[in-house]
């Protein structure tokens, strides 16, 4: 039974006490404990319920890697899905639930899965659930999905009430694991003079060592870490953080940290957590190493631990698993039996798979008399919900029968090391495999490479395989020394530290436990706790041709647990490999893929919610539409007025009224968002006509001329109005949405094909409000303000004049969108706001009345205006759109004549614009298609023709639409059919697009 | 080959599942085919196992030059629907999915195709005049979709917020009959139904160069030796402007990388797949419980399988301004893959210069969802030499300016 | 996430500072040529799994075009230069060479 020990605990302060929930009981720890350990303290051992047969789970590791205790933490929004006990800091009155099981953690129900396993093998799934076909929808999915899944999902309304944040660093050297070798590699670093950072993922510098008993520059290692960290401390090119986990290392230097920095103070001001996104010249990972576990039978049982695992929890916290039996093939766990029995607890016999013990370390132990069975091994291990006993048996036999059974609460397993190898593999960095230790570790020759094409990355320490304290500490001097010296950085790096450990014999391979165990006992061994991964598992895959490790993996989910793989990948694929009869480095690793431990989503996204998710762009009229009904329509990152409601009115009566209103009085358009483009220059003329469709550089001073843009394969892109301010300027109107494609794509031709031609560009579009003043009225109004000559002959239609109007500087352009008497006026931004409350202020008697995007939509419309995305779709040429006259023939060439010659677009039976007027007055379904008998080739109903714009028109009181139809404009006066809901046909009769005012009476005003 | 079913699994459990054997053997390649198939990710097992079921030629290889499934079969986001806008991508995605509806049970492999329904957001008006549009056109090609209104989308997945001050839902556009699958089971599914009929799946095996005579091709280089064929189906992915260059001629493609992301697993909480095209993200909820979230593509040519971090941030963020409730949950892990992109972002399923060699290519980020389809059309080609799923779908209509642009239909990745 | 050097302004930023615009070096066809050509210029691209020349705007910096030879496979940036060439400079090709012996070259 698990317990906190009368004394010790190095990293614990018992004289602050904790409380804490467990699954609503109540519990107490101290601070320094993480919830591990204070539940381990409290006696709770089992934790969880694992994913696939609910068996009871208990606390297999101390740190990151851990698969098993998982639970659900906080309350409300603040709740949190599988989270590790091991690295959550214990906190004054944190809640902590149990997950994946029903109804109780004790008694799970679910667990029936586990009474069959012999039939809920490695892809079992994929060979059932075959039939009837619909209970893979309605009943087998749901099952399955429900009995999956780990921790309870957020409530659905919940809304996280944390704050995160991005930051950004820069560092010459970036180290992450602030264990020795990482402190060793940035002193050296930093003593060289590089700019360095030092991140380490727990709550305290030093890692292993002081639980392992180094001894380091003839001081304890407590002593040496707390030295050195002064001594980084003290530089100040050197900046360290603690909690902050190095996340992912992406191409060319680009390294995220995950800090968190209040998961600890839960409510605390400032954010919850930081995502660190830095750019490092060079990255050394001093990661450490991971213990593996042994696969033998029942391994998975709660009480079943890491040896060093076992060992942090004695040394760092105080906390004892009880009477430990320790199985091995190496010396290291020899260290968790002298802890335990240096803390007074009972270690009845280690069991070491080797032939002989006979290192430094199995002395001391024998010398503490511990008993010592080399060549043994674990047959099973006794217990239900947690361990009563293990029963051992001779490490190369079948393990049919056993040689001892032993009473114990715990089991401390090594299985050896593996390096840390995420980080350096993240981007491309390869590794070798080391017989001799057994393990797969950085090839520092084939390093991920940067932007220069050099290695970024080296590793440091346990992580590039050097075990030992002493060669990590000499391997970690290297590294910092050498990153730093890559930077440019001439100082002396000074020598590394010399620890003092034993010498450690090597350890034997042991994949499976014993070495030839049957049937009955591999299905016992698990190579993935949480997933419910089994040596048989593995076996059965390989026997049915899952031969690649990507393969195996997924056939059996090994590795994909929330630990992703870092207890059970390489026992994995070393049975693998077995099963194939071949080496481990011929089956090879899967990918290791950011991040190294899971980071919160929110984190990810930092402050950019709400209000911030994007960038708001903001007419300088913004706030009065805001303040005045407006309806919103996002357009890019700009907000337009869809329409103004008024008290009582829904939106289509708004728009309504503003559609009449613009016809009958006068009409206020905000369109401060079309793009302006100033195009200048001696070869503006010449540069325009290659953009244009039409000819531009023909257009007169003060004139006004649309346009049209196609890209290379001729389709149309973008229209406007184009002014020619003076000999050498334009000014060249986009949509809204274009502004910026179009300037970009104005540089893109002046800098890449006509780098000669002497143009210059600016987007002026955020310079100018721009207010179209539309009505019968609008001239009466303009001239109220005074200050321009805006009639019929100083100012005619398509011409535009610079002056004062109202003391305002303007330019006016009469130009018109509605068939309106119109005027569209220009002022600087800052008195944008100033100039439309004018407006409205002295046209009040006029009648005037702003109007929205979709009174914009039908006023265009009812005169048979083309709008870009409305009547385009990027596969609309002009012909399609009777637009011949835009397309000049005197031009030898434009972007997209060539594009259009090609035979589709030159085809006759091309759809082309059309306006329709339904015969019953009704509105056309936006999209709706025209229908004609017989089906294609492939079943679906033949088509000719599609309604691109409709609307109800206030102005004729019916239904208005445009159309491209097949041969459309040859087909006058024909009645069409239109699919409407389900199998309604609606008929229209093809008409002139310009329903109003066909004699452009209104436009003169 | 050993039938799968309840009753199989049961009789192999009492003798230690011993009796298990290969789902595909590894044989060694002759010296000759009628059909060669280079790629055997889902697309070119799909067009072998076609050749044999629809058009009786089995004397089949499928090579490839890593593990089968490797490539975008086993890193894609899952999502199938046949909700496209034009006629030809309509056409031949809802073959698709009516494919995938059956396939568990075609293949006797479970495929967990998983009808759950897609919905595309419509979260401006340009995009909900686009869906709508789609809608219509839909209705008449034999795809079952529907506009619906935002509280329609709020009962369907309830953990949306669709009053984002950004980007208010104004609805979506709903295929209920669209869904999910396994995606590594597509593959493996199809290597195994190709195996039992005789057909050969080759890994491990690389093309280094293509042969003919006469304009006519004759034969593949491989690392494995030279191997004859009648007829070659070139179907790589992000590799076809390398193979085609060895058959002598060039490809309207770019490869760049697209990325995924998936959360840590949770309870079931969301039943649909979620597309949000406007903020670049789309989710749905494994069978495992994890989130799987996919989002926009890179901007440049890229064979890495790795993607710039910030597209991550991108996604994320959407998502969470999608479903605040995903704020605390936890990326588990994220995966790039390298996606072959046409001219008009269309496929191409075609014949080439080169007499008896087709290729199959260019899906770009959409290429799961459509793998039966691509398969039964492209077998059907290269049977026939003709069919009219695969008509529009030439690499010649690049020159003609006959292209296939569903813009309108899937503003990103999809 | 690339790190680029403006060769206008000589600012190395984040691949977020920039916009990339496609192969590099292509000539454009106009009125006039033929159907493979313009094909070709539209279309059809090098795509190369090793060196590649490719367009990059420093679109929230100077706003300059320039062109950078990457390494599509390794993500290597053997350097960048200037829009305005209708070929990459000698310089460039040099270094290339030196690093990348089994490259084909530009053409």
């Amino acid at each position: 039974m698990s317990r906190r020990l009368a004394s010790g605990g190095r990293l614990i302060d018992r004289a602050r006490p904790l409380k804490f929930t467990f699954n609503d009981q109540h519990m107490s720890g101290f601070a320094g404990d993480t919830l591990a350990s204070a539940m381990l303290g409290r006696g709770q051992v089992l934790a969880g319920r694992s994913f696939k047969y609910h068996r009871p789970r208990g606390v297999v590791a101390s740190g990151a890697e851990e698969p098993n205790a998982l639970v659900g933490l906080g309350k409300g929004e603040r709740f949190e899905p599988n989270q590790r006990t091991t690295t959550t800091e214990l906190f004054d009155g944190l809640s902590a639930t149990s997950q994946n099981h029903w109804p109780s953690l004790e008694f799970d129900l679910l667990a029936a899965n586990n009474l069959v396993p012999q039939f809920l093998t490695a892809g079992f799934y994929y060979k059932t659930f075959l039939r009837p076909r619909a209970f893979w929808k309605h009943v087998y999915e749901p099952i399955i999905r429900r009995s999956a899944g780990l921790g309870r999902a957020p409530d659905a309304e919940s809304r996280d009430p944390d704050r995160y944040e991005l930051v950004y660093g820069f560092a010459d050297v970036l180290v992450i694991g602030g264990g020795v070798a990482g402190l060793q590699a940035a002193l050296a670093a930093g003593r060289a003079g590089a700019r360095v950072m030092l991140w380490e993922q727990t709550a305290h510098w030093g890692g292993r060592a002081p639980v392992d008993g180094v001894e380091i520059d003839g001081q304890p290692a407590d002593s040496w870490i707390k030295s050195a960290v002064e001594a980084l401390e003290g530089m100040e090119n050197v900046s360290l953080r603690l909690r902050c986990m190095g996340a992912g290392v992406h191409d060319h230097g680009y390294v995220l940290g995950n800090e968190r920095v209040a998961d600890h103070l839960p409510g605390a001001s400032g954010p919850r957590q930081r995502l660190w996104r830095v750019r490092a010249d060079r990255v050394i990972t001093a990661t450490g190493a991971i213990e593996r576990p042994l696969s033998f039978a029942g391994n998975d049982l709660p009480g079943v631990m890491l040896a060093s695992a076992v060992r942090d929890y004695v040394v760092n916290w105080a906390v004892s698993p009880g009477r430990t039996v320790v199985v091995t093939n190496n010396d290291d766990a020899y260290r968790t039996a002298i802890a335990l029995k240096e803390a007074g607890e009972d270690v009845p016999v280690i069991a070491d798979a080797r032939d002989e013990a006979t290192g430094a370390l199995p002395q001391k132990a024998r010398d503490l008399g511990i008993r010592i069975m080399t060549g043994t091994g674990v047959q099973k291990v006794k217990g239900g919900k947690t361990v009563t006993g293990v029963a051992l048996c001779r490490i190369d036999s079948d393990g049919s029968t056993h040689t001892e059974v032993l009473d114990c609460d715990a089991v401390a397993m090594s299985g050896g090391w593996s390096p840390v190898v995420h980080l350096w593999s993240h981007c491309g960095g390869k590794l070798i495999w080391d017989d001799a230790q057994a393990f797969f570790r950085p090839d520092p020759d084939r390093p991920p490479l940067g932007h220069d094409g050099a290695g970024f990355v080296a590793c440091a320490g346990a992580a590039s395989g050097a075990l030992g304290a002493g060669d990590g500490l000499a391997d970690a001097h290297a590294a910092g020394a050498a990153a730093a010296r890559d930077t440019g950085a001439t100082g002396d790096a000074g020598h590394p530290a010399r620890a003092e450990a034993p010498e450690e014999a090597p350890l034997r391979q042991v994949w499976i436990m014993p070495a030839r165990a049957g049937y009955a006992l591999r299905m016992k061994m698990w190579l993935d706790f949480q997933n419910d991964v089994k040596v048989s598992d593995v076996q059965l895959a390989a026997r049915e041709g899952y031969h690649s490790v990507e393969h195996t993996k997924r056939y059996t989910t090994l590795g994909m647990a929330t630990d992703q793989g870092k207890l059970s990948n390489i026992n994995g694929l070393a049975v693998l490999s077995d099963a194939l009869d071949q080496p481990i480095p011929a089956t090879g690793t899967t990918t290791f893929r950011p991040p190294y431990t899971p980071i919160t989503l929110g984190a990810i996204s930092g402050e950019a919610k709400g209000d911030l998710f994007q960038p708001l762009r903001r007419t300088p009229m913004h706030d009065w539409h805001a303040a005045n009904g407006v309806h919103w329509e996002p357009v890019g990152q700009w907000r337009r007025p869809f329409a103004y409601l008024r008290a009582g009115e829904d939106v289509h009566q708004s728009v309504n009224r503003e559609v009449l209103n613009a016809r009958s009085n006068i009409g206020l358009l905000d369109a401060s968002t079309l793009g302006k483009i100033l195009v200048s220059g001696p070869d503006a003329g010449r540069f325009l006509d290659m953009l244009y469709t039409n000819m531009m550089s023909t257009l007169r001073p003060g004139k006004c001329r649309y346009g049209l843009m196609c890209n290379e394969n001729g389709f149309l892109m973008d229209d406007g109005v184009v002014a020619r301010l003076d000999e050498q300027s334009f000014l060249v109107h986009t949509t809204s949405g274009g502004a910026d494609h179009i300037h970009g794509w104005m540089e893109d031709w002046l800098q890449c094909e006509w780098w000669d031609w002497k143009v210059h560009t600016v987007n002026l579009t955020e310079q100018f409000a721009q207010i179209a003043v539309v009505g019968p009225k609008a001239r009466a109004l303009l001239e109220r303000l005074g200050g321009m000559d805006l009639s019929r002959e100083a100012l005619p239609f398509m011409g535009w004049a610079e002056g004062t109007l109202g003391g305002v500087r303007a330019r006016v352009f009469r130009i018109s969108f509605s068939g309106e008497l119109s005027f569209e006026v220009a002022v600087p931004a800052a008195q944008g706001r100033a100039f439309w409350d004018m407006l409205l202020h002295q046209g009040r008697d006029l009648g005037v009345m702003p109007y929205g995007t979709e009174a914009l939509h039908i006023l265009r419309a009812e005169k048979g205006f083309i709008m870009i995305g409305d009547e385009t779709d990027g596969t609309v040429i002009p012909q399609d759109l009777n637009l011949n006259w835009a397309i000049s023939k005197k031009k030898d060439d434009f972007l997209g004549k060539r594009g259009m010659e090609r035979v589709a677009m030159t085809d006759p039976d091309r759809w082309k614009l059309v306006g329709l007027e339904t015969l019953d007055g009704s509105v056309l379904p936006h999209g709706a298609l025209a229908v004609v008998e017989g089906v294609n080739a492939n079943g679906q109903a033949q088509t000719e023709g599609r309604v691109t714009s409709s609307y109800y028109s206030a102005t004729l009181g019916r239904g208005i639409a445009m159309a491209l139809v097949r041969r459309g404009p040859d087909r006058m006066g024909e009645v069409l059919r239109f699919a409407g809901a389900h199998d309604a046909r609606i008929e229209a009769r093809i008409v002139d697009p310009v329903l109003h005012d066909k004699d452009g009476e209104k436009l003169h005003g | 080959m050993k039938r799968y079913s309840a009753f199989a699994i049961f009789r192999e459990a009492l003798r230690q599942h011993q009796g298990w054997t290969e789902a595909w053997p590894s044989p060694e390649p002759r010296d000759r085919y009628d059909v060669v198939i280079v790629g055997a990710g889902g697309h070119g097992l799909a067009t072998a196992y076609y050749l044999g079921k629809n058009h009786g030629i089995t004397n089949v290889a499928v090579i490839d030059k890593g593990w089968l499934g490797g490539g975008n079969t086993g890193r894609n986001t899952t999502i199938i629907r046949s909700n496209y806008l034009q006629d030809p991508s309509a056409a031949i995605y809802e073959k698709s999915r009516s494919l995938y509806e059956t396939l568990s049970q075609d293949l006797n492999y479970n495929i967990m195709f998983s009808p759950r329904g897609v919905m595309m957001l419509a979260q401006t008006e340009h995009e909900k005049r686009g869906y709508l549009r789609t809608e219509r056109a839909n209705a008449l090609q034999g795809v079952d979709t529907r506009f619906i209104g935002p509280a329609e989308v709020k009962k369907l997945v309830p953990i949306i917020n669709l009053d984002g001050p950004r980007y208010p839902v104004l609805g979506a556009l709903w295929q209920a009959r669209a869904g999910t699958a396994r995606h590594d089971a597509v593959a493996w599914g199809y290597a195994r139904a190709c195996s039992a009929m005789g057909m050969h799946v080759i890994e491990q095996c690389a093309v280094t160069g293509v042969e003919s005579a006469g304009g006519q091709v004759t034969a593949v280089n491989t690392t494995r030796g030279t191997i004859g064929c009648g007829k070659l189906g070139i179907v790589v992915a992000g590799h076809s402007g390398k193979l085609a260059d060895m058959a002598g001629f060039r490809l309207p493609v770019e490869s760049v990388a697209l990325q995924a992301l998936v959360s840590e697993p949770i309870k079931p909480c969301i039943d649909v797949v979620v597309m949000a095209n406007t903020v670049h993200g789309y989710m749905s909820q494994s069978d495992k419980g994890e989130m799987v979230i996919g989002g926009g593509a890179d901007g440049y040519n890229n064979y890495t399988q790795r993607g710039s971090w910030h597209h991550i941030e991108e996604t994320v963020r959407a998502l969470c301004e999608t479903f605040p409730m995903i704020s605390r949950l936890k990326m588990l892990r994220q995966w790039g893959g390298i996606v072959d992109m046409t001219g008009d972002r269309s496929p191409i399923i075609s014949k080439t210069p080169l007499e008896g060699c087709f290729i199959n290519c260019g899906w770009g980020t959409g290429g799961f969802k459509a793998i039966p389809g691509s398969g039964w059309a492209m077998a059907e080609l290269m049977a026939k030499g003709n069919a009219p799923l695969a008509d529009a779908f030439s690499m010649y209509r690049f020159r003609e300016g006959r292209f296939i642009d569903e813009s309108v239909a899937a503003g990103v990745a999809h | 996430m690339l790190l680029l050097t403006c060769p206008h302004c000589g600012v190395t930023a984040e691949e977020t500072e920039f916009a990339p615009g496609g192969e590099a070096h292509l000539k454009r066809f106009g009125p006039g040529s033929d159907d493979d050509a313009f094909e070709a210029y539209m279309f059809n691209r090098k795509n190369p799994m090793g060196v590649h020349f490719e367009r990059w705007r420093h679109a929230y910096g100077c706003g300059k075009w320039f062109i950078a030879a990457r390494c599509t496979v390794t993500l290597e940036v053997f350097g960048t230069y200037p829009a305005q060439t209708t070929e990459p400079p000698a310089g460039i090709v040099e270094t290339i060479k030196a690093k990348r012996p089994e490259w084909e070259g530009y053409k």
